[in-house]
């Protein structure tokens, strides 16, 4: 395959070697299998919003033929990059490469209103890599949750009156109700089995504070079926919102302090580097994608990347034991959208759930449609985010399903949101759950029937 | 900042500004269909309803603007491309199935209704829609009617145009018809058959009343492996020579494979020089029946291997590397020209060394993946458009192998439609007199010189190279990599 090679800098309106790849772009072939797989083309109905839509303005971008102009980028801030026209591309166009490509361009052409620069530097910056200030945050949510002050704020719909922004969040915040996640928790549990193996966890920046349980959840599966499970304490955000944002600068840098973290000896890596998040997963195996050009880190970065496993694909992979609890219950399963197009881990969370004796699975009709979570476009671009949202809680109510179960704490929160908005008046949904937690609690019942 | 036109501002003051597309940058994006024909529209016009629909073939009709309908642009031989410029009248939002009826197994749909849409509606149902294009899981049924598509199963099902009953017209003068009915079987002229593969020519349909057939009870697919095409071709003629009608008959040669094969994993030999997928279905005695017979059929060419899937998991995996063959060409070259044509079935083994030899002579690398069961060719040539002169010498090659269909008594298009790209050999196949009676047809639906200007008719009419004009200039100003 012959490529023009590129031309000169002077000549191209990409500023940095982020840029989208000239042969990459050269892969879509139009043919527009993509559209009815992609959730913004369904719900704004115009080609400009569709995968192949935003490949043409990449190549136009590309050769000169148009501007950046605001339009341009709004059609490329509206993108999910949820990744469900990769797994319906036949040409293997890696299209959430080619959109984080085009935003770390727009990043680097200061494409951004000021007011979201500025947001942006201080959260995606100032807080999400530091995780004692992600900690103090969370007591801050924990306070203004048990103070009834939250409570307040939504009943009297002021916040949404005020700022509408500011209630979408409020909307879609965790419920900080059990204690944060200390890394030092995973190497105190002890592998109750013979140890087969060696995993080290990664906590990430939200879980430790949002789903706390989850990871405690984790960390007892594992140790069930033999694997010892540490968490290393240097780590940080793994920096995949920074990465899907455009911001690979920042992303780079979470990135070689998580390698060093993780794999401060290049001889002696763990035997995975276990992830309960999906849309942190995916990134993870990105890493060496992401330094590819960093001489010192290209190679440990690789390594690191080829030993990221989600933790249902690592379950299947090492055979885990079937539980004997009984959990009586109908759920669906909503593959996140990092899980499903972007690891292609599909079959694995549904066996682990079809290994519970006495839960029933019940298919949505599309279940690897986007939730409309996406990270923070949730509450960048709540509108379009919303009515995503609620395609997706017809679905999850049509199955008839007692609890919704995904493989992502951003899925979680946004299903969470859609069932309070949605389900209030047909029956009482409990929160959604990840589906490690209701293995472990299997593990957990039949236990306790062995001990009576 | 750039100001709407007069018609632009119509069309905004008609169906709202969510609903039309005018900027430059935006245009770009629907320049292009699923082929490599372009045509550069004025504006988009994405009407919700068929009041919208009307309202916009008569705003386009007061500005005397051409009028070009398109579904979800996955068409193959240049359709939906604004060669003229003016509307595009996109009707992608009008996407609901507004009635299922399975006793008379039926479904009313509007044209935006995706084709995979309406299969998974009828299943809950019992029935299946049976016309399935490879594209199916984006192609809109508006489309579907406006190419008269078929797809691998319209060997025993016969083309979109056998699946529909009735269908609601919006004609050139704004007019809403009904035509066709319900019972199948309407005295009189059959007038959908008329409106069905016209291309868009003779109006917009707004509604589509389609028939549903019932699922089979079986399906056996079987996979035979060949090592020459010959063999191959041969085994297909041998097929329909035992009166059996398969559900589908594919064939699949060495090239189509190596793309296919790295990125689906379906199991197709890398080194075998041909496949066929075979499919019968029916009840469960047929089924076993006429299977056995089938692959005692495929076992009389000396396959390597024909081995059966009858769970519906390896089934899927099967046909996905047929429905997924064209655009994982993509890994092979950046482009591809992928034709269209149809022979009797028993010069299929003559006509594929004719193409085998013509993609050489014209240096092409060549993938054929094709309905061989009713002798529905569908070549791919291979090329990259930044090589200089490789457009031309994959046109000029194309047009030698739809010449080759023609002297084998076939035809240009099977289900693609001639639309731009083969409109000039049209008069291979019919005499100046058969085209004017087209035309009188087209021109009884009305004032239909503006829909789809530059489709099925050859040059003539002012349309010149419109389309190719402003691509060559546009590559000369940017360089071919300016488009997609």
């Amino acid at each position: 395959m012959s490529i023009a090679s590129p031309p000169p800098p002077s000549e191209t309106i990409w500023l940095t070697e982020d840029r989208p790849d000239a042969a990459e772009l050269g892969l879509c072939v139009h043919c527009g299998f993509c559209l009815n797989a992609c959730p913004t083309y369904h719900d704004l109905g115009v080609e400009t919003d569709s995968p192949r839509g935003r490949i043409a303005l990449m190549r136009g971008l590309d050769s000169g033929r148009i501007e950046w102009s605001p339009r341009v980028q709004q059609h490329f801030d509206q993108c999910l990059q949820c990744r469900a026209c990769e797994t319906a591309c036949p040409s293997k166009v890696p299209y959430g490469r080619l959109m984080e490509a085009t935003r770390a361009e727009a990043f680097a052409h200061d494409k951004w209103p000021r007011r979201q620069r500025i947001i942006w530097r201080l959260i995606m910056r100032g807080l999400f890599p530091y995780p004692r200030r992600m900690r103090l945050a969370g007591y801050g949510l924990m306070l203004y949750q048990r103070t009834g002050l939250q409570a307040v704020v939504r009943r009297t719909g002021l916040l949404r009156r005020f700022a509408p922004r500011l209630a979408d969040i409020d909307e879609l915040s965790p419920v900080a109700d059990k204690p944060f996640y200390a890394t030092n928790e995973a190497g105190n549990v002890r592998p109750t089995h013979p140890v087969r193996g060696r995993a080290a966890l990664v906590t990430g920046c939200m879980m430790p504070l949002a789903y706390p349980e989850t990871h405690r959840a984790t960390v007892r599966v594992f140790t069930r079926n033999g694997i010892a499970v540490d968490a290393p304490d240097a780590q940080v955000c793994c920096g995949a919102l920074h990465a899907h944002g455009g911001d690979v600068e920042a992303a780079r840098e979470l990135a070689k302090r998580n390698i060093d973290a993780f794999t401060p000896e290049s001889d002696d890596l763990p035997d995975a580097i276990l992830i309960n998040a999906a849309g942190c997963g995916s990134h993870l195996k990105e890493y060496g994608h992401l330094l590819r050009n960093d001489p010192d880190y290209k190679e440990r970065a690789a390594a690191f990347a080829a030993r990221v496993r989600d933790v249902h694909e690592y379950l299947v992979e090492i055979g885990f034991e079937s539980p004997h609890g009984r959990i009586e219950r109908t759920v669906t399963y909503q593959d996140s959208c990092h899980l499903s197009h972007a690891q292609n881990v599909r079959s694995a969370p549904r066996e682990v759930l079809r290994s519970i004796p006495g839960l029933t699975l019940s298919e949505m009709r599309k279940p690897d449609k986007c939730c409309g979570s996406a990270g923070i476009y949730s509450v960048v671009q709540s509108e379009i985010s919303q009515r995503v949202l609620a395609e997706k809680m017809e679905d999850v109510l049509a199955t008839n399903a007692e609890q919704v179960c995904t493989a992502n704490p951003g899925c979680m929160l946004q299903l969470d949101a859609g069932i309070a908005r949605f389900d209030d008046e047909r029956r009482m949904m409990p929160r959604s759950t990840h589906a490690i937690e209701l293995l472990d609690e299997a593990y957990r019942l039949g236990n306790e029937g062995e001990s009576r | 900042m750039k100001t709407p036109t007069p018609m632009v501002q119509d069309l905004i003051d008609a169906i709202g500004e969510q609903a039309v597309v005018w900027h430059d940058d935006d245009l770009l994006v629907y320049e292009y269909d699923g082929t490599i024909d372009r045509g550069n529209p004025d504006v988009i016009a994405l009407p919700a309803n068929t009041d919208d629909v009307v309202n916009l073939i008569k705003i386009a009709n007061r500005y005397d603007a051409p009028v070009t309908p398109r579904g979800a642009g996955t068409g193959l031989s240049g359709g939906a491309l604004a060669v003229k410029g003016g509307v595009i009248i996109g009707m992608n939002r009008m996407r609901n199935i507004l009635h299922v009826d399975p006793e008379n197994k039926t479904a009313l749909v509007q044209p935006g209704v995706v084709n995979l849409d309406l299969g998974a509606e009828a299943e809950r149902h019992g029935l299946a829609y049976a016309p399935d294009p490879s594209s199916q899981r984006a192609c809109t049924i508006g489309g579907n009617v406006a190419e008269n598509a078929g797809g691998p199963h319209t060997l025993a099902w016969g083309t979109t145009t056998n699946h529909v009953l009735a269908l609601e017209l919006v004609t050139a003068d704004g007019e809403v018809q009904w035509i066709g009915h319900e019972t199948r079987d309407e005295p009189g002229y059959d007038l959908v058959g008329c409106v069905v593969g016209s291309e868009g020519t003779v109006g917009i349909v707004t509604q589509v009343l389609v028939r549903l057939v019932p699922r089979p009870t079986a399906v056996r697919t079987m996979l035979a492996v060949y090592d020459s095409v010959r063999q191959a071709s041969n085994a297909v003629s041998a097929v329909v020579a035992s009166g059996i009608v398969p559900a589908a008959l594919e064939m699949i040669d060495k090239m189509t494979i190596a793309a296919v094969e790295p990125v689906l994993n379906t199991g197709f030999p890398l080194d075998a020089e041909a496949v066929l997928l075979v499919e019968v279905d029916g009840p469960e005695s047929q089924v076993e029946a006429e299977g056995a017979r089938v692959e005692g059929i495929l076992n009389r060419f000396e396959p390597r291997e024909v081995r059966s899937a009858t769970d519906p998991e390896e089934r899927e995996h099967l046909w996905a590397g047929r429905k997924g063959a064209i655009g994982a060409l993509g890994q092979i070259m950046p482009n591809y020209y992928l034709l269209d044509g149809v022979v009797p079935r028993t010069k299929l083994p003559d006509v594929l060394d004719g193409v085998y030899e013509i993609a050489e002579r014209y240096r092409l690398p060549v993938a054929n993946m094709f309905h061989a069961g009713d002798g529905n060719l569908h070549p791919c040539l291979l090329f990259d458009e930044l090589e200089p002169g490789a457009t031309e010498r994959v046109l000029d090659a194309g047009g030698e192998i739809m010449r080759l269909c023609v002297d084998a008594g076939g035809a240009i298009t099977g289900e693609h439609g001639v639309g731009l790209e083969k409109r000039d050999y049209l008069p291979w196949i019919f005499t100046e007199a058969d085209m004017d009676t087209m035309k009188s047809l087209r021109a009884a639906f009305g004032p239909t010189e503006n829909f789809n200007p530059c489709k099925i008719f050859p040059k003539g009419h002012g349309c010149g190279e419109a389309g190719h004009q402003h691509a060559q200039h546009q590559i000369a100003k940017f360089g071919p990599k300016a488009f997609v």
